[in-house]
C-alpha cells in the first residue's frame, strides 16, 4: 500500500464524506443492519485484493516459463492447470489462457464491454484498463496505443488484440529480454511487469541493469 | 444493448493515461465497494452475467462520467433492489426494515475467493463448429445483454479454437438460462473489422458462442 492510500484514508476521517463516499457508507451500513453483510469480512477481502494477490503472481509464471521448457509446454497447452501448480486459483481466473509473444507475433489484450481480468495472477485491473480510452482504442487502434504507450511494433510484426469477452481470462508470456542469460527464477520474475502481462509493453532490463 | 458499455471502435475518448506505483484502491471507499460486491454475491441472489448487465443499464450519460467504483456501487444498489435483498424505501432511509443474515464470515474469505465459480458446464452438448471453419457473426441488437459487440456483427472471422462448453450470458443474463453451448475463439482480420485504415497483418480475436454464429 502507498503512502498516497494511506492519506486518502486519514483524509476520509478528517473531512465529512461526500457523494460516493457516502453513498458507500451509507449502503455498508444498512447490509451490516440488515445482517447481510459483515463488515469484518469486508476487511479481510479487502486485505486479501491490496496485499496477497497481484501482479507478482503473473511474474512467477512468466519467470518459470523462461527457465523450464516443461513447464511452458504445459502453460500454453492447458495454462488453468499449469497456473494452478502455483496455487493461483479462484475468482476470475476459473479459465486461463496463455498467449506467447514471439518475434513475429505480440498479442494485447483488452476487455471492450466491462473490465474482464485475470486477478489470481495480475490482481485487480488498473484504471487506465478499464477506462474509456483503452477499451475503445485497443481493438480499433492497437499500435496507435502501443506507439503512445511507448511500445511502438515494426510494421513487420503481427499484432493479435484479445477481446475478453467470455469466462476465459488471458495472460500475455512476454519474451523474454536478452541479456539474462543465467538469471535465477527469482531475479527474472522482478523484472516482468504487469503491462507486460497484458501486452502493452515489453520486459525490459533495469537500467544499469547489473546482477 | 447497444448502449455506452460498448466501447469497442469509438472515437474521441482520449488518451490512454497509465498511473506510476497505482494503488490497488484509490480510496477507502473504492475498496469498500469492491468488497461490498464480493460479500453480496456470495447470497447468490444474481449471477456473473446479471451484475454485468446491472453496470450497462447505468444511463449513458451517467456511465461515461461515473468513475470505476461509481458503476460499481450503483450497479449495486440496482442488483440489491431488484433482487429483493434491500428495499428502495431502506435504501432511501438507510434503514433496515427487516433482518435477513447468512452474511460471508471473515473466516470463510480464503475459501469462499478460491471456488472456481465456474462458467463451464459438463452437458454433452455437440459443437457446431471446428477450428478452421469459416464463420458469420449474427447481425442482432438485441436491448438485452450480449457478449457480442457492435462492432463484430456481421463480421466473418475463423474458428480458432473450441474452449468447450459453456454458459450463454446473453440468456443468463436476462431469464437465467445457462442455455449451455460452445464457446470459441474466433479470429477476425482487423480489416474485415475496421477496413483499410487497419495493418493487414493484425487481428483481433473474440470469444463467441454458438447462437452468436452462422457458418460462412
Amino acid at each position: 500500500m502507498s503512502d498516497h492510500h494511506d492519506d486518502e484514508h486519514a483524509h476520509e476521517h478528517d473531512r465529512p464524506l461526500s457523494g460516493p463516499a457516502l453513498r458507500a457508507k451509507a449502503l455498508e451500513s444498512l447490509l451490516v443492519e440488515k445482517g447481510l453483510v459483515d463488515p469484518k469480512a469486508l476487511d479481510e477481502l479487502i486485505d486479501t485484493y491490496e496485499t496477497k494477490v497481484g501482479p507478482r503472481n503473473g511474474a512467477r509464471i512468466v519467470a518459470r516459463a523462461w527457465v523450464d521448457p516443461a513447464y511452458k509446454k504445459r502453460l500454453l497447452e492447458d495454462a488453468t492447470a499449469a497456473i494452478a501448480e502455483f496455487g493461483f486459483i479462484g475468482r476470475q481466473g476459473e479459465d486461463m489462457v496463455v498467449l506467447e509473444n514471439t518475434p513475429e507475433v505480440r498479442n494485447v489484450v483488452v476487455c471492450t464491454l466491462c473490465s474482464c481480468y485475470p486477478w489470481p495472477v495480475l490482481g485487480l485491473p488498473p484504471v487506465w484498463y478499464k477506462s474509456a480510452p483503452y477499451r475503445s482504442r485497443a481493438v480499433i487502434d492497437p499500435r496507435g496505443v502501443l506507439k503512445e504507450l511507448g511500445s511502438e511494433v515494426p510494421e513487420n510484426v503481427e499484432v493479435r488484440v484479445w477481446d475478453s469477452t467470455a469466462e476465459l481470462r488471458y495472460l500475455v508470456l512476454p519474451e523474454r529480454p536478452e541479456g539474462t542469460e543465467g538469471w535465477s527464477e527469482d531475479e527474472l520474475a522482478a523484472i516482468v511487469t504487469r503491462d507486460a502481462m497484458i501486452g502493452v509493453a515489453r520486459v525490459k532490463l533495469p537500467r544499469r541493469s547489473k546482477r | 444493448m447497444n448502449s455506452v458499455h460498448d466501447m469497442g471502435g469509438m472515437h474521441g475518448m482520449g488518451r490512454v493515461e497509465i498511473e506510476k506505483n497505482e494503488p490497488v484502491f484509490h480510496s477507502g471507499w473504492e475498496a469498500r465497494v469492491h468488497a461490498l460486491n464480493l460479500a453480496c454475491g456470495y447470497h447468490r441472489k444474481w449471477n456473473i452475467d446479471v451484475g454485468r448487465h446491472s453496470r450497462e443499464r447505468i444511463p449513458p450519460a451517467e456511465y461515461l462520467a461515473a468513475t470505476y467504483y461509481e458503476k460499481w456501487l450503483r450497479g449495486l444498489e440496482m442488483l440489491l433492489i431488484e433482487n429483493g435483498l434491500v428495499t428502495a424505501k431502506e435504501l432511501q432511509t438507510g434503514r433496515a426494515e427487516s433482518k435477513a443474515g447468512g452474511a460471508l464470515r471473515a473466516s470463510e474469505v480464503t475459501s469462499f475467493l478460491r471456488v472456481r465459480r465456474l462458467a463451464r458446464m459438463d452437458d454433452d452438448v455437440p459443437a457446431k463448429f471446428r477450428s478452421g471453419d469459416r464463420v458469420l457473426t449474427h447481425n442482432d441488437h438485441p436491448v438485452g445483454h450480449t457478449r457480442l459487440p457492435r462492432y463484430a456483427r456481421g463480421k466473418r472471422g475463423v474458428i480458432d479454437r473450441d474452449h468447450g462448453v459453456f454458459i450463454f450470458p446473453d440468456t443468463h443474463a436476462m431469464t437465467r438460462d445457462k442455455k449451455p453451448q460452445h464457446c470459441y475463439s474466433v479470429r477476425f482480420a482487423a480489416r474485415e473489422l475496421w477496413g483499410h485504415q487497419a495493418s493487414a497483418r493484425d487481428s483481433v480475436y473474440l470469444d463467441l458462442w454458438d447462437d452468436h454464429l452462422d457458418p460462412a
